[in-house]
């Protein structure tokens, strides 16, 4: 490691002395006091804008429209009225909660499923030019997903599946584009299980189907847990696919298409779109928050190799 | 959504069934059952269409062959060339920022005693949506006009008040309102550039830190000699993820501006050319350019990690 070795500049600079012991403690204290508030800067900046949202959600409209959200700590009030006009007014967004729900735990389910099969067959099958296509797959991770939607909305209108509310074009969308990094992750955490206990378990006469089902899937399920939390906060959060493949019918539409559409037209009704945003943010910040430790996991294993 | 499901893994248990009772060719069978339906869904549903794509790009609405003629568009086109030059500042100072914010807390708070409270609060916006994300900093932006009476909502306006400045309409004015909107998604990002940078600065042997820090390396130094060249590979990949991320970023644009004031990006351009305007060809060749643009970030990506492999 290059690391090791210090460069001319450091010899330099250790070159001029060590520093008194008592002021080399002193600033020592110092910088690391600089560094505490700095990191309480950037704490207290990332915060901020998510705290002044949560607390306009619940003031009265008229205060929120005319007063910031910072009035708030001399002229304490709280109000429950924009949530419930939000949810069951107008705006319905009971609905589209719904509809996202409907949307997200079919297109986390089937492609973790098939993404385990095909990451257990690249692991521990064979079967010809399985490397080649395995690279192919890794690949496949790098077409950018504005590439396939046209066709793809081709053969949903072709095939007749589109439109009428439903949901199949948002599932399988969703399917198909999360499988290269789903097989490619999983792939990863397969491989790891040691050679021994499959070899063990085909003496015992168990084939793959055995294999996958008995041995591998209680071994990697936190690996599983980690990427169906990805594809969860990914299909929940997503605006692109939906708003391409729903096509004006409203039956279908996800939260995030009904907000961004209230934003676009009712940029002045602050109480709906503050409570509204808020409704779109509770449940994956639930699950992330509750899940954090494996949603990390997954992340390491995505992006720092070993 | 529960026919759906019931109805995937019906057949997906009898697939795993009649391949547990194959005797004749037994492997190759079993082998076609656990990796063919991944393989025909991603050919049908993302090798197909993007060779489609590539072909439509040639070809103008009404379905008549044009040569290059809807690249020429987007290279020449005034409101095009926007949108190229909107998609490089983003695409150049997303990552740039993120990470370097990211890194620049991850040492921070690394080995503190509040460190994981502190991690989550920067993480979280992960968890937000880009639509949700852009509302919340509409709200920070959100101007009012400077007359008698009337109060400033948006936190950012209300600071320039109380230091005596003017409230400025921040979506409006190009190109600055692109960096405000770059703003948002570095936000977002950083948590992800944190939790990555922070693992990779916890997996530096500690015999290294150590020897730094006898030879009398500290704070700034210590970042610069030791943590930064150490963490060379994370900081690459991150770097690239985020890149790719930005890359294709609708979401944004789409709820802060609609693309108005000169803000748009390739990749919502692609949105609007394709399904508003319905010009099929023009919204092709902006895909196609996205795909040529991510290529080769990747190809430099896969590099890098190969190197650190065999060393």
């Amino acid at each position: 490691m290059s690391a090791v070795i210090p460069t001319p500049a450091v010899q330099e600079e250790l070159a001029q002395g060590e520093p008194a012991t008592i002021s080399g403690r002193a600033k020592k204290r110092l910088t690391s006091r600089w560094a505490s508030l700095a990191a309480l800067i950037v704490a207290v900046l990332w915060t901020i804008p998510t705290f002044g949202l949560l607390l306009t959600s619940f003031r009265p409209e008229q205060s929120l429209k005319t007063t910031g959200w910072w009035t708030w700590f001399t002229n304490p009030e709280l109000t429950l009225a924009n949530y419930d006009e939000v949810l069951y007014g107008q705006t319905a967004l009971s609905t589209y909660f719904i509809n996202s729900i409907v949307i997200t735990i079919p297109s986390v389910v089937i492609p973790v499923f098939l993404a385990c099969l095909a990451a257990y067959g690249f692991a521990w099958m064979r079967f010809p030019y399985r490397d080649t296509i395995f690279v192919a797959v890794f690949a496949l991770q790098i077409v950018p997903l504005q590439i396939a939607l046209i066709p793809l909305l081709r053969m949903y209108v072709d095939s007749g599946i589109h439109g009428g509310g439903s949901f199949w074009p948002l599932w399988i969308s969703h399917t198909i584009f999360a499988l290269p990094l789903a097989i490619f992750l999983l792939h990863n955490f397969f491989k790891e299980v040691p050679a021994e206990l499959v070899e063990a378990a085909r003496v015992d006469g168990a084939g793959h189907v055995t294999i996958f089902m008995r041995i591998m899937l209680p071994l990697v399920t936190p690996a599983i847990a980690a990427f169906g939390i990805f594809q969860f906060l990914w299909v929940w959060n997503d605006l692109l696919v939906a708003v391409t493949m729903v096509g004006g019918t409203r039956d279908v539409a996800p939260l995030t298409a009904r907000i961004a559409e209230l934003s676009g037209s009712q940029g002045t009704e602050w109480h709906l779109l503050t409570a509204g945003a808020f409704i779109s943010i509770v449940i994956p910040v639930i699950v992330f928050l509750s899940l954090q430790r494996y949603f990390v996991r997954g992340l390491l294993a995505g992006s720092v190799k070993g | 959504m529960v026919l759906a499901i019931a109805l995937f893994g019906a057949l997906m248990g009898l697939i795993l069934l009649l391949t547990g009772r194959v005797r004749k060719r037994a492997d190759l069978w079993q082998s076609l059952a656990f990796v063919l339906p991944a393989l025909l869904l991603l050919s049908v549903g993302l090798i197909y269409p993007a060779i489609r794509t590539t072909y439509q790009s040639f070809f103008d609405r009404a379905g008549e062959f044009v040569g290059g003629d809807n690249y020429q568009f987007v290279f020449t086109n005034d409101a095009m060339i926007t949108v190229l030059r909107n998609t490089a500042i983003w695409v150049f100072l997303t990552p740039l920022l993120s990470t370097f914010i990211g890194l620049v807390y991850a040492v921070l708070v690394d080995r503190s005693r509040v460190e994981a409270a502190a991690k989550a609060v920067i993480f979280l916006p992960m968890a937000i949506s880009l639509v949700g994300a852009s509302i919340i900093w509409k709200f920070v932006y959100e101007y009012r006009p400077d007359q008698q009476g009337i109060e400033q909502i948006g936190l950012l306006n209300q600071v320039l008040v109380w230091l005596g400045a003017e409230p400025r309409q921040f979506l409006i004015g190009e190109p600055w309102n692109t960096l405000f909107l770059i703003v948002i998604m570095v936000w977002v990002q950083a948590g992800f550039a944190m939790t990555v940078l922070s693992a990779a600065i916890k997996a530096i042997p500690s015999d290294i830190t150590e020897a730094a820090q006898l030879d009398g390396l500290t704070g700034v130094r210590m970042f610069r000699y030791i943590t930064v060249p150490s963490i060379r590979p994370a900081l690459v990949v991150v770097l690239t993820t985020i890149a790719i991320g930005t890359l294709k970023v609708f979401d944004i644009v789409r709820t802060m501006t609609g693309g108005q004031f000169g803000t748009s990006v390739i990749s919502y351009e692609f949105y609007t050319q394709g399904f508003r305007t319905l010009n099929t060809g023009v919204a092709s060749s902006m895909a196609v350019i996205l795909f040529v643009l991510v290529v080769p970030i990747v190809v430099y990506n896969v590099r890098q990690m190969r190197k650190a492999e065999y060393r």
